[in-house]
């Protein structure tokens, strides 16, 4: 019987596995699909990681790096080229690799780490014909900056989100011409100084309120069509305009890939489509914890990294002493303004000085407050100059606070002083 | 007055950059954004990363990166210097992939370690 089986080898397993190896758990597995650890970072080669955590400037694969260095000084047993086929509630994980075939092991706590996927063209419904030449932001990132395959010359990006800006840089300075990214919502879903230093930079349009009506090209995207659409977002007739392109990149949002957790019973958040979890990282099944990009989409590594710790911290502990007594629970609900909070549950008795709470805000808004409720009365205000839903918003509840309020739901909800 | 949002971070600050009163900086929420807001004006720069082409690793490109930001116009400059460029297995993150690029002092310099395969 192991103490521990990660599932994924990305920032948020490794960063687990490391701080359960500190907190005592000393037969932990790491099992890893890919053929070497690192995750996403691994394709992720421009800087901007680690401002928060190391407090310099990394690229992707050197914040990576760090990790699995000090992974390297543990004695946590990484398995890569290993598929995790099922988790049961019972934490047995089945593994399926071709150098050891079929297996199942057993431990005493699982984390599950296993990111993200990219939403594709199927789950968003563009109209047009079916040629090739329609990737993904992240697919085109890994052919371009791992497995060195141009994907096109003269490219359309949908979505703002910030991969999507970073492959219209990237594409740049690979010698594409990137025409423009167009982005359904009146705001880019990245982040600003993504906006700045990948579009603003080279010049390359940002069609707001916009999307594409049509993509046409036989064997390969010859033209595409875009409109602006209006408040329902439906596109308005008139308003378009034709792209002569071959390439589309999708960077139309992610979600966190949850199958392996729901066979192992575990309840989902509609809103995040990754686990509830409570203040620990605790999933609804004892001994089962979940941290990273499965859990909500985070912008920065450097929080999926704090988060990944103190799961790891958790299930060392669990490992230790067993399951956290269950009561005393607050339900974190999200109020007006809000579209999510993790965790969404926090035992009293489980937080040591203080708890997190990370959210992100359904609008943008200028000035804000946000107010924590508990009952009939406000506990909590924290000042905020913007909000924008792309941003991930995070306030600390400090014990003594959620001790003084009484049982039930907090809430959570934006008030706007003033718009921008 | 110039308005800039600040790329230092990922909290993206509005700035506001004085150019008549010695390129002053306010809407900063550190010292970094003010160097940030002077230069963006002055001598704007960017670190660049990208790949080069690798024989007997994992991959066959390794990613790379400027050690120091350079001068914003000199961007693809420095890219085409990455071309015909090939690395030969073990790779350590740090090592110096072109030196001096375009006389601006700053090394292109590897991001990973790739093993030899």
């Amino acid at each position: 019987m192991l103490d521990l089986i990660v599932i994924g080898g990305g920032p948020a397993g490794l960063a687990a596995a490391c701080s359960a190896w500190e907190g005592g758990a000393k037969n932990i597995v790491i099992v890893e699909r890919d053929r070497e650890l690192g995750g996403i970072l691994n394709q992720c080669i421009h800087n901007g990681f680690g401002l928060h955590y190391f407090q310099e400037e990394l690229t992707g694969p050197e914040y990576a790096g760090r990790f699995i260095r000090m992974l390297k000084s543990t004695g946590v047993e990484v398995r890569l080229d290993t598929m995790v086929l099922d988790v049961t509630e019972e934490k047995e994980v089945h593994i399926v690799s071709a150098a050891e075939g079929y297996r199942v092991l057993r431990a005493k706590a699982v984390i599950l780490a296993m990111g993200c996927r990219e939403r594709a063209r199927g789950a968003i419904s563009i109209p047009g014909s079916r040629p090739a030449g329609i990737f993904t932001a992240g697919a085109a990132q890994r052919y371009v900056n791992i497995e060195g395959r141009m994907v096109g010359s003269r490219i359309l990006i949908l979505g703002s989100g910030d991969i999507g800006l970073i492959m219209a840089r990237r594409m740049t300075l690979e010698g594409a011409k990137v025409l423009a990214c167009v982005e359904l919502m009146p705001y880019s879903g990245g982040l600003n100084r993504n906006i700045v230093q990948c579009l603003q930079d080279f010049g390359i349009p940002l069609y707001l309120s916009h999307t594409i009506v049509d993509i046409k090209g036989n064997a390969r995207v010859e033209q595409v069509t875009i409109a602006r659409v209006d408040a329902r977002r439906k596109p308005i007739p008139g308003t378009e305009k034709i792209f002569n392109c071959d390439t589309v990149l999708l960077s139309v949002g992610l979600i966190p890939e949850n199958e392996l957790s729901k066979k192992a019973g575990i309840r989902l958040d509609r809103r995040t489509n990754g686990p509830v979890v409570c203040e620990n990282m605790e999933t609804s099944v004892p001994g089962i914890f979940a941290c990273g990009n499965v859990v909500h989409v985070h912008d920065l590594v450097d929080f999926v990294t704090a988060e990944s710790q103190r799961a790891g911290a958790a299930a060392a502990e669990y490992i230790a002493r067993g399951e956290r007594p269950g009561c005393d629970v607050l339900e974190l609900t999200n109020g007006d303004g809000v579209a999510y909070t993790v965790p969404q549950r926090i035992r009293r008795s489980g937080v040591k000085k203080s708890a997190e709470v990370f959210f992100r805000v359904s609008r943008v808004c200028g000035r804000s407050t946000l107010c924590v409720r508990c009952g009939d009365g406000d506990i909590a205000e924290f000042k905020r100059d913007h909000l924008a839903p792309g941003e991930m918003e995070h306030i600390v509840l400090p014990k003594a606070l959620l001790e003084k309020c009484g049982s039930g739901n907090l809430t959570i909800s934006v008030k706007e002083v003033s718009h921008d | 007055m110039t308005e800039l949002i600040c790329i230092v971070c990922p909290r993206g600050c509005h700035l506001k950059v004085d150019e008549e009163n010695g390129f002053s900086v306010t809407g900063n929420s550190c010292p970094r954004g003010a160097e940030y807001g002077r230069a963006e004006l002055t001598n704007p720069t960017r670190v660049v990363t990208s790949t080069v082409r690798v024989e007997g690793a994992l991959h066959p490109r390794c990613p790379v990166k400027t050690n120091v930001p350079i001068p914003k116009k000199l961007v693809f400059e420095a890219v085409r210097a990455l071309n015909g460029v090939c690395l030969e297995a073990p790779i350590a993150a740090g090592q110096i992939v072109v030196k001096n690029v375009c006389g601006t002092g700053a090394d292109f310099i590897a991001t990973r370690n790739l093993e030899r395969r």
